[in-house]
């Protein structure tokens, strides 16, 4: 029924780096948002403004430009500041690392504001409670506070997730070869860019209907304890 | 750093930024009213006007902008000889027409939820004091329904409208010259790589913010009456 010339394979090879680079940039913004978090509730000022910054700027420009700013930005910038002082040096970014940084570093933003709200639902008299019974700043934080703002944020963090998998599909303007670069690359050899076009949305389909599902298992297990 | 060429092709710049406004707006009028229709058409009790409906919001919301804007431009080029039968060829041979049509249908999908879950969160209440009053149909839903939803469901709508801002950029990758287009045709031509995506940067979040608090004055005038009344001066 439907003849993939035997280009199948590659848009295969292209899903498995999506999904690479869709799981790292998620760890990296989890972490950027569990950092950004603390930067927002924290009392130090300049840690509030720089998470404020941060959200800021990060949600008011788009990814793309984002995307091109520090895959081709940041090489020309230190160069140029080389250049400057006397070397003369080539920089490459290798793009799977680009990639994974940028869209980490863009979900980071949104990440910080599901954390931000998910650990200010946390009533602060547990956090006194566990303190009063000597526990120290940090053992306070992994014992009472993460694996209850988790349990909040996990709606949130499942939407960034989604928004996430999809925003790697920029990615194959730098020349990663994930799952929409393979796609371009079928559809010039077979001249079928509707086919193949058509094919990639309903794999992009397939992994929002399989995280959807995912998202709702984890809420089930992750609510068991709570009685309604 | 110079941003001395910057400030030379600044004109352009700023052309490109027209251009992204331009295609916000025009994508945002039409997918609004492709949207209200598919929100009603969400909440009918029809399966077989709701489940076309369903489809068409999940496939837009699940798949990125980008395969939808390549797959209506170049894919259109599969079915050049049937659609030049049908004399619709000079439409998708236009990546401008391409372009809006991947971002009506996307925002459509996007604001079409958005409306019915604010249309199903109208108050019983005001749709039965609607009806005792004498209303129903086409009326109630134009006097009662409809400004309620709106209300209700516009805070989420300016979210959705900055993300459309922001999802023009993508039009860049056939071929139209808007904000980031333009930028990266400059530095094509000047080299100046990281000055020109920073200047581009900087007038996207301008843009930005500048509809945030568009929208945050329009929120205050639409549902002022609701917000919280600061307390009274002690006398």
């Amino acid at each position: 029924m439907l003849d993939l010339h035997g280009y199948g394979w590659l848009l295969f090879d292209g899903l498995q780096l999506t999904i690479a680079v869709g799981l790292c940039a998620m760890v990296v913004a989890v972490l950027l948002g569990l950092l950004g978090s603390w930067g927002k509730l924290t009392h130090n000022r300049w840690a509030n403004l720089a998470a404020n910054i941060y959200t800021t700027v990060v949600r008011g420009v788009p990814e793309l430009i984002l995307l091109l700013l520090v895959y081709f930005g940041t090489p020309t910038l230190i160069q140029s500041i080389a250049t400057r002082m006397g070397y003369d040096i080539r920089v490459d970014i290798n793009p799977f690392i680009a990639g994974t940084i940028t869209i980490g570093f863009i979900y980071g933003a949104f990440a910080t504001e599901v954390l931000r709200g998910a650990f200010q639902s946390i009533h602060k008299g547990q956090v006194e409670a566990a303190r009063a019974i000597g526990m120290p700043r940090l053992k306070v934080f992994h014992r009472i506070l993460l694996p209850q703002a988790l349990r909040f944020a996990l709606p949130g963090l499942g939407n960034v997730w989604m928004v996430l998998i999809k925003a790697t599909a920029l990615i194959s303007i730098i020349q990663l070869d994930e799952l929409m670069r393979k796609t371009k690359i079928a559809s010039n050899a077979t001249h079928e860019p509707f086919t193949f076009y058509l094919l990639a949305s309903f794999i992009y389909l397939g992994i929002t209907l399989v995280s959807m599902m995912a998202q709702k298992r984890a809420e089930v297990w992750a609510n068991k304890g709570v009685t309604r | 750093m110079d941003f001395s060429v910057v400030w030379e092709y600044l004109p352009m710049l700023l052309q490109g930024a027209w251009v992204t406004l331009w295609i916000t707006v025009v994508s945002l009028a039409i997918g609004l009213a492709v949207a209200i229709p598919l929100a009603l058409a969400r909440l009918a009790k029809n399966p077989l006007i709701s489940s076309p409906a369903y489809v068409f919001v999940l496939y837009f919301r699940g798949t990125p902008l980008l395969v939808q804007i390549f797959l209506i431009y170049y894919g259109s080029g599969q079915f050049r000889l049937e659609l030049t039968d049908l004399g619709l060829w000079g439409f998708f041979r236009d990546p401008w027409f391409c372009g809006v049509l991947a971002l009506v249908l996307n925002t459509a999908a996007y604001s079409a939820e958005i409306f019915r879950g604010a249309i199903s969160a109208v108050p019983r209440n005001d749709i039965e004091a609607g009806r005792a009053c004498g209303m129903s149909g086409l009326l109630l839903f134009r006097r009662i329904t409809m400004p309620k939803a709106f209300r209700i469901g516009l805070p989420a709508y300016g979210n959705e409208v900055i993300f459309l801002l922001q999802a023009t950029s993508l039009v860049s990758t056939i071929t139209i010259l808007d904000l980031t287009g333009i930028s990266r045709q400059l530095i094509s031509k000047t080299f100046a790589v990281y000055e020109f995506y920073l200047t581009a940067a900087a007038m996207y979040l301008v843009m930005t913010y500048a509809l945030v608090y568009l929208f945050r004055v329009w929120e205050k005038r639409m549902s002022g009456h609701l917000q919280e009344r600061v307390a009274n001066e002690p006398r």
